[in-house]
């Protein structure tokens, strides 16, 4: 599985995305630069963290104008997977390829800890091969990761099984304590209604390696690996 | 023709008489305006180290894994074996931050992270060293936020962890708090870029920001007491922007990677001036720089503003000639100004010319540290309260009165601002990404950061408790130094190098002069005990307040403030060792001797109200002694956890173990003949709290018997999630944690 890891200026987790994808699970990966309009034959495309742009004007707002977006977004809308994790999810958020829009963390300030995610969805290929009675222990590290989306988008991401993770305490217990930045409904990611384009916040790619003390993102990046490309859409 | 400035110009500019007087000298004529306020800039305390260098020279600098050590390059440089060495270094904002916190405390960050990768070192990890007045007043809740939110903004979007740091309160901080950020970067050796420039016609560029009126006379103005007239010099504070700082690191990088780069300085402090003289004073040849072809940020900037600009993330380039067209393409990709401003001219003047006219004309090595910047030995006198201090009778103080008043100072102490978590500052911070800190779910007394692709890892620390400089300088700054070790080794690391920031009142007066140079002593000494040189850092005087109706002393100072930065290394993590209680059943025992001593500590001062006491209890020796006992102890895995006794004392500690293990502790009685507060509660140093598993007790006893070592048995790690003395509930580990986690947020929001 090819991954290519698009770098906009001011991404800063693209690095830790390729040493992951790449170093520890042994996958082909290729940085694709912003000014870039195509994307050299990859099966996945990520969106990594980081400010693109510095994200002076609203996060994702700028990056979604970059020339590789066109080429991303013929990507999805062929049914080729995409992953967006925190400014990239951010990112496809105002690109419209997901639905909702995530703003200012409730108590107005930038957070980075270790918190806690109940896979939701059954069929998303990124959650469905979890163990859903368990959370998994994964960092975020945002100012802007509160999900919103006004109540009639909440019912359609319930009803149609785009909800992938929520937050929730050690024990797995879905809680207003375990919301880390007021997101609806503890939503940390979700993806569209054709399931092959995936956002979240947390970062997995950070929680990879035994020698960082925390390898619980580990299965969530090897389901990446069981798309099958051709299958989605 | 404009007149030439006067004397009393040069004096508001911030010159002596007698500086004036050399700088005609130097240059056979009477300076115009734009010279002299390059000298006023380049000759001021921040860029000259005029009133420290002599002592700094003291310090120890040799060690056999110096690459380039302090005062050579921008930040030493340590060799790390395999090829790889690290640059760090830490460095003050204080100044700017006392005015314009956040800003201040976000050009800190930008400034300490440029010095790392101007060296072609990429920034792995940073930390910072904070201090404020007291938390309950509005200005220290506003600098804080600020502080603590300009740091945040800054690292974080910069995109390297900020992975520790420590902050204290005291009053002495609340007209002048301390803000020292560190940075640490990996460079391959051989590659590392110099702040040089030679060889004659080539081009010399500026890359990055455009210049702009902000930060003028910066340099200058962290060079004096902050008065109310301070808040005048507002533009004197510069901006930062790190999307442009991360955009100008990748680019440094790529076009140091290209190996056409003469030499490359970053602008920080005094901007083109101090680039540009540093640089061909180093390299030993001249420059012609046209300043209206610099890129500005506004119309009808004039000469002395371009040159003295501290605008942020610029660098200056020099560049082999005719490879300038590989630069350009490597700015352009990145959407970056770059921009030829001059050439590299044989002899050693600096011209700077405006449309076409010379309007400055200096002799480089004549402005530069080690050249012909001056340099003052300062007169200094023991202050009065040092004596004052050692009359300090423990007898003087009650003991604590039962286990009643023994959970009262445990209550006071955890919740304490000084003491309580300081997780409101660092979950602001991103200390997670670059996916090489190792201890991002399990603390240690330093932070561990792998060098990614190799076995190594950084063990890194900023500590520094200035009560105790204060009550001994030359003691307290030896603690610092010691405690800095402590914290490498207690992690498993081996301590390699240090690097300081000297921060303290105005160095005119004598008593304060007193406590720089004591300071310097203290640390020269333990750094050659723990074969730790000092790699370089930063001096910041002039913390210091003048109060209403009276004139400055050491008195209206803050607590002399040598914070050490610590670089230790790992190999491997077989001995990484964490400070968290593992196991119910695990033995606690406590390493080093317990003493009858209060000085100084969290304790007496604030709890009892004792605010005159000498430093703790401490002896270099045997703290190193403890030191090579943890390291056995760790190789021979002996033992599961490692924690110092530091601030707050034994109880404090073994109470941090505890909440991060979140296991309970039942632990003995005060040993007899020792009084209970200085047992629990004294700071007296070289004492870390192990935990043994308990089938590892007979070796682990053993080892201590065999290795002469002092050692007492403190109780046991249980599953009872509470902390227990004798039979004495004394909290709960739930009361604990309230009141360890509530405080700051309570506070600050």
């Amino acid at each position: 599985m090819k991954f290519g890891i698009v770098v906009f200026p001011g991404s800063n987790c693209d690095d830790d995305m390729v040493y992951t994808l790449g170093q520890l699970m042994g996958q082909p990966t290729v940085k694709l630069w912003h000014k870039d309009t195509h994307l050299q034959g990859c099966d996945w495309v990520v969106l990594p963290g980081g400010f693109s742009y510095g994200d002076y004007l609203r996060s994702g707002a700028i990056a979604r104008f970059s020339p590789i977006m066109e080429a991303v977004v013929a990507h999805a809308q062929a049914g080729g997977p995409v992953l967006g994790i925190c400014n990239g999810f951010q990112i496809l958020t105002e690109a419209g390829l997901l639905p909702g829009a995530l703003l200012r963390n409730l108590n107005r300030k930038y957070v980075c800890r270790n918190v806690y995610l109940k896979p939701v969805s059954g069929r998303a290929a990124l959650t469905a091969p979890l163990d859903h009675q368990r959370a998994y222990q994964i960092p975020i590290a945002h100012g802007d990761g509160r999900y919103y989306a006004p109540p009639k988008t909440l019912a359609q991401l319930n009803h149609n099984d785009q909800i992938l993770f929520k937050y929730c305490d050690a024990q797995g217990q879905i809680t207003p304590e375990a919301n880390p930045n007021g997101s609806a409904e503890n939503i940390a990611g979700v993806c569209n209604a054709a399931k092959n384009v995936f956002g979240m916040m947390p970062h997995p790619e950070r929680a990879a390696s035994p020698l960082l003390g925390n390898a619980d993102g580990r299965p969530l990046l090897d389901a990446l690996l069981r798309l099958q490309p051709a299958l989605v859409g | 023709m404009e007149a030439l400035p006067t004397l009393e110009t040069a004096r508001k500019l911030g010159l002596l008489a007698e500086e004036y007087d050399q700088i005609c000298q130097i240059l056979g004529r009477q300076p115009n305006f734009n010279e002299l306020s390059i000298y006023s800039v380049m000759w001021s305390e921040h860029c000259s180290y005029k009133n420290s260098i002599l002592w700094l020279k003291t310090l120890p600098k040799d060690s056999p894994r110096m690459l380039a050590k302090a005062g050579e390059e921008n930040a030493g440089l340590v060799d790390l074996g395999d090829g790889l060495a690290c640059a760090f270094k830490i460095e003050s904002h204080n100044h700017p931050s006392a005015l314009e916190p956040y800003q201040g405390a976000a050009t800190g960050v930008g400034g300490i992270n440029r010095d790392i990768f101007t060296m072609g070192a990429r920034p792995i990890a940073q930390l910072n060293s904070l201090r404020f007045g007291n938390l309950a007043t509005d200005r220290t809740k506003w600098i804080m936020r600020g502080v603590v939110k300009g740091i945040g903004d800054y690292g974080n979007a910069f995109g390297v962890p900020t992975v520790g740091g420590e902050v204290y309160f005291d009053d002495c901080y609340e007209i002048n708090p301390l803000v020292n950020a560190f940075s640490a970067g990996i460079v391959e050796v051989g590659k590392v870029a110099r702040a040089i420039s030679y060889g004659v016609g080539n081009p010399v560029f500026i890359v990055g920001s455009a210049t702009g009126k902000d930060g003028i006379g910066g340099a200058a103005f962290a060079s004096e007491d902050i008065s109310e007239k301070s808040t005048e010099k507002l533009p004197a504070v510069q901006v930062g922007d790190p999307f442009q700082e991360k955009l100008l690191l990748e680019a440094t990088l790529e076009v140091i990677a290209s190996g056409h780069v003469v030499g490359i300085q970053d602008m920080g402090a005094a901007g083109i001036i101090c680039s540009t003289s540093e640089m061909s004073a180093k390299g030993e040849h001249g420059m012609v720089v046209w300043l209206d072809k610099v890129p500005t940020r506004q119309p009808n900037m004039k000469p002395f503003e371009i040159l003295l600009s501290e605008s942020q993330e610029r660098m200056l380039v020099v560049v082999e000639k005719g490879h300038e067209a590989v630069i350009q393409a490597i700015f352009d990709k990145w959407d970056l100004n770059c921009v030829q401003i001059g050439e590299v001219t044989a002899g050693e003047r600096l011209h700077f010319y405006m449309h076409g006219q010379l309007v400055a004309d200096v002799p480089a090595e004549s402005l530069v540290l080690g050249g012909g910047a001056p340099q003052y030995q300062r007169e200094f006198k023991e202050p009065a309260y040092y004596q004052e201090f050692k009359k300090f009778d423990l007898a003087t103080v009650p003991d604590v009165n039962g286990p009643d008043e023994l959970r009262q100072v445990a209550r006071h102490l955890l919740a304490h601002p000084n003491l309580c978590s300081r997780a409101w500052v660092y979950e602001q911070y991103d200390s997670m990404v670059g996916t090489a800190n190792v201890n991002a779910t399990e603390p240690c007394d330093a932070a561990i950061v792998n060098v990614k692709g190799t076995n190594k890892n950084l063990v890194l620390t900023v500590d520094c408790n200035g009560r105790y400089v204060k009550a001994d300088p030359e003691v307290g700054c030896a603690i610092a130094v010691a405690e800095a070790a402590r914290n490498v080794v207690c992690s498993g690391g081996e301590p390699v190098a240090i690097t300081n920031n000297l921060n303290f009142g105005n160095p005119y007066l004598p008593e304060v002069y007193w406590q720089f140079v004591g300071a310097i002593k203290g640390m020269s000494r333990a750094c050659l005990k723990f074969s730790t040189p000092v790699t370089g850092g930063n001096v910041s005087f002039y913390n210091q307040s003048v109060p209403k109706n009276a004139p400055a002393s050491v008195e209206s100072a803050v607590f002399p403030t040598p914070t050490i930065g610590m670089l230790g290394l790992l190999e491997g993590w077989e001995n990484k060792m964490s400070l968290t209680f593992k196991q119910p059943g695990d033995l606690i025992y406590l390493i080093g001797r317990p003493v009858n001593d209060l000085a100084s500590s969290e304790y007496l001062y604030s709890y009892r109200g004792v605010k005159a006491s000498p430093a703790p209890a401490f002896d270099l020796d045997y703290e190193y002694a403890v030191h090579q006992v943890i390291k056995a102890l760790i190789s021979g895995k002996l033992i599961r956890s490692a924690h110092d006794v530091a601030d707050g004392g034994l109880f404090v500690a073994v109470a941090e173990s505890a909440l991060h293990g979140q296991l309970g502790g039942q632990l003995n009685l005060a040993p007899a003949g020792l009084r209970h507060d200085a047992f629990w509660f004294g700071e007296a140093q070289s004492r870390v709290v192990v935990t043994v598993a308990p089938a590892q007790q007979a070796g682990f006893e053993a080892r201590l018997a065999q290795l002469n070592a002092d050692w007492l048995a403190l109780g046991q790690v249980t599953a009872q999630p509470q902390l227990t003395i004798g039979h004495d509930l004394i909290l709960t580990l739930a009361e604990a944690a309230e009141l360890h986690l509530g405080t700051l947020p309570g506070y600050l929001g």
